[in-house]
């Protein structure tokens, strides 16, 4: 008696449990169908799951986000214009400074900015400081140690005034205003040295593949000696102040005549050359060594005061 | 006493960027001021006096006045411009 019972119970169950799995199934269809739907170029992805659950459930289910097709329709439009928008700005930037020259200069990795600083502090022990090309492109920074970056001198900028703050605050001398003074003037005096660099090379007529870039790089490489100098001046004092600044002012100089001199100055092996040429090769060497020359009298003169 | 001397002594090395602005606008001036006939003629430097040797390289001093004709030609219009918006402003403001 038991077996047809408990023969009759196992099925009812499962014919009751056959609607719920049938709907469900319905519910999984619909889920499943719900990219199909997509496919046929909704608005956006982001409106699947309202669009086709608001198809499929017809007349009974209002309940969901976009039911007024204004809203949706203004969505859209909104979406349009910001695209539009975005379009217009990077045209607009990319008429005063092509931005892929610019993201050729931030191509950097740990590893390189490592080996970098390194040769800032310590360049005698480098031995090949040409600059490796690739098919007539140069290399990334990533790939090639001699490739200027602005990653660095970026960094590094910002660091210094950071800590031309702080050494103000050691010394009781801070207020906001000192460090927006101190960031417009060494500002200044980047575009100044650009500028009397961009100046001279056109004079000299030098073609060379030194873009405004590369110049800015150059000339920021100095504000990692700076915060060298900072730092040692304010641990060890006066005295401190003073070898450091020796240390990186002579480290500073042989690097940026070792990396100009590639650039600036012709290759020796050129023989068809005429006599008028010899006062222009001293002319780029006389601009190759007052870059440099150049150097330590800025590293002194924008941080002499912040040690005392 | 200390910390006034100490402000004015940083500040007196300060430039800011309306400094440049205001020394990129002399300069500029200065160039665009020199006569073609009453003067650079006069000591040499006229236009028919610049192209000199036609090698692959002009001299510096070709290039030099290359650059004061391309200054006084480009910048005539703009200059006026921004000199009477200096003159307008200072005017003003002080």
């Amino acid at each position: 008696m038991d077996l047809p019972h408990q023969g009759y119970r196992a099925t009812k169950p499962r014919a009751r449990a056959a609607p719920s799995a049938g709907d469900s199934v319905l519910f999984d269809d619909t889920s499943s169908a719900a990219p199909g739907m997509n496919s046929q170029g909704f608005y956006t992805p982001a409106y699947n799951m309202a669009g086709p659950s608001n198809d499929m459930q017809g007349g009974t289910g209002v309940n969901n986000l976009f039911a007024d097709p204004m809203a949706s329709a203004a969505m859209m439009y909104g979406s349009s214009l910001a695209n539009q928008g975005k379009d217009m700005v990077n045209k607009e930037i990319n008429r005063f400074m092509s931005v892929n020259k610019l993201k050729y200069f931030f191509a950097v990795d740990t590893r390189y900015v490592l080996k970098k600083l390194m040769i800032l502090m310590f360049p005698y022990t480098h031995q090949d400081w040409e600059v490796r090309y690739h098919r007539d492109t140069p290399l990334t920074p990533r790939q090639d140690v001699n490739a200027p970056d602005l990653y660095i001198p970026t960094m590094a900028f910002i660091t210094y005034i950071l800590l031309a703050g702080m050494a103000l605050g050691i010394q009781k001398r801070f207020s906001p205003e000192v460090l927006g003074l101190c960031a417009s003037t060494a500002l200044v005096w980047i575009i100044i040295e650009v500028l009397v660099m961009l100046l001279s090379l056109y004079l000299l007529t030098v073609h060379s593949d030194l873009s405004t870039f590369d110049l800015i790089a150059y000339s920021g490489y100095k504000y990692v000696g700076m915060i060298f100098t900072v730092l040692c001046g304010l641990m060890f004092g006066s005295d401190g102040y003073y070898v450091a600044l020796a240390w990186s002012s002579c480290a500073l100089m042989f690097f940026i005549v070792r990396s100009l001199k590639m650039k600036i100055l012709p290759s020796i092996s050129s023989d068809s050359m005429g006599m008028g040429s010899n006062s222009k090769h001293q002319l780029r060497l006389y601009i190759t060594v007052a870059t440099a020359v150049f150097q330590p009298i800025i590293i002194y003169w924008l941080t002499s005061h912040l040690v005392r | 006493m200390v910390c006034l001397r100490d402000k004015t002594s940083f500040a007196s090395m300060a430039f800011t960027l309306y400094t440049l602005i205001q020394t990129a606008i002399l300069c500029t001036n200065a160039i665009a001021v020199l006569h073609e006939e009453r003067f650079l003629s006069k000591i040499g430097w006229g236009v028919d006096q610049g192209v000199g040797g036609f090698g692959d390289d002009p001299g510096v001093k070709a290039q030099i006045l290359n650059l004061i004709r391309s200054v006084r030609t480009v910048m005539r219009v703009p200059l006026i411009i921004v000199n009477s918006a200096c003159i307008i402003l200072l005017l003003l403001f002080g």
